[in-house]
């Protein structure tokens, strides 16, 4: 049997152990950044001028249009990026998933107008 | 019994979409709790796990729908600048929130705040399915992978609970209305 028809096979009839963990980690690792992207991104558009000019991707919508666009585009490429370089490997799981939960925590708490009027 | 377009987006968009979602989220939390802990007692079947996976996809499908209706549908009619001389502001809500004292956090802590948080959850939710089509019940496997996956999803009950509350809120305070009136039903006499 061929390394890729061993791949190919359904998640169901593979052997779980043989699962790297590297996809998972690229997942969740890009979702902390684009969380955090977001809120830098909001901070941002709303205290530089000329970038929150930019962010006018859709002008009834305003500057919230090009920051969530910018940062979905983080996330993704970051995404797979990340995806790229870690789905074959097994990656240590614990410090990515706490790196993770950080850049999400801060995302939340500096998307909060009173902590985002700080910077 | 009638409603305005606007106020009928305005619905679709916070309990259509973003309802089903906040009901969703408690569904997708119980069910990465009880059966996907490691060493949980009974073994997730094949027809559970593919459930399993169609219920985050339709989850993150409603998150998206919820925060792309509320950026570029509803949220526009929310920000419209009233025209020189307008006296009433009941068709600008954020102008209406602004222009008393006792509202205007309702839009500068509110809406500033609603508006960015809620993408939180669509990527959060986004990553918990991609996770779990590409991981199944092999996530058992992993109990940090589990665990923040399940964080996540928590993070983005969180994210949406805070907009829905304060969408909520503000539309108590300043609805969104306006459009073609649409015609529901009549009224007893």
């Amino acid at each position: 049997m061929s390394t890729q028809s061993m791949t190919a096979r359904p998640i169901e009839a593979a052997d779980e152990t043989a699962l790297p963990n590297g996809s998972g980690a690229a997942a969740l690792l890009a979702a902390g950044i684009g969380a955090f992207a977001l809120a830098v991104l909001a901070i941002m558009g709303d205290r530089i001028a000329a970038f929150g000019k930019f962010a006018v991707f859709y002008k009834p919508t305003g500057p919230l249009s090009g920051v969530t666009t910018c940062a979905i585009a983080i996330w993704l490429v970051a995404w797979l990026i990340l995806d790229l370089r870690w789905k074959r490997r097994d990656v240590a799981l614990s410090r990515v998933s706490a790196a993770a939960l950080t850049l999400l925590v801060l995302g939340v708490l500096l998307t909060f107008p009173p902590l985002a009027n700080l910077f | 019994m009638e409603i305005t377009a606007h106020g009928l987006w305005s619905l679709i968009h916070g309990m259509g979409f973003g309802g089903l979602y906040l009901l969703a989220c408690s569904g997708a939390i119980v069910e990465l709790w009880r059966r996907y802990a490691p060493g949980a007692p009974a073994e997730p079947s094949t027809r559970d796990e593919r459930f399993f996976r169609i219920y985050l996809v339709a989850m993150a499908a409603l998150g998206w729908l919820a925060v792309l209706t509320g950026a570029y549908i509803v949220y526009p009619w929310y920000r419209a600048i009233p025209p020189a001389g307008t006296i009433s502001l009941a068709g600008y809500p954020q102008r209406l929130l602004m222009s008393s004292p006792t509202t205007i956090g309702w839009h500068s802590l509110g809406m500033e705040w609603k508006e960015h948080v809620a993408w939180l959850a669509p990527i959060s939710i986004t990553m918990a399915a991609a996770v779990f089509i590409r991981y199944g019940r092999a996530i058992r496997k992993y109990p940090p992978l589990r665990n923040a996956v399940l964080s996540f999803v928590v993070v983005s009950l969180i994210a949406a609970g805070i907009a829905a509350f304060f969408g909520a809120e503000i539309d108590d305070q300043a609805p969104v209305t306006g459009g073609a009136t649409i015609h529901l039903i009549n009224g007893g006499k």
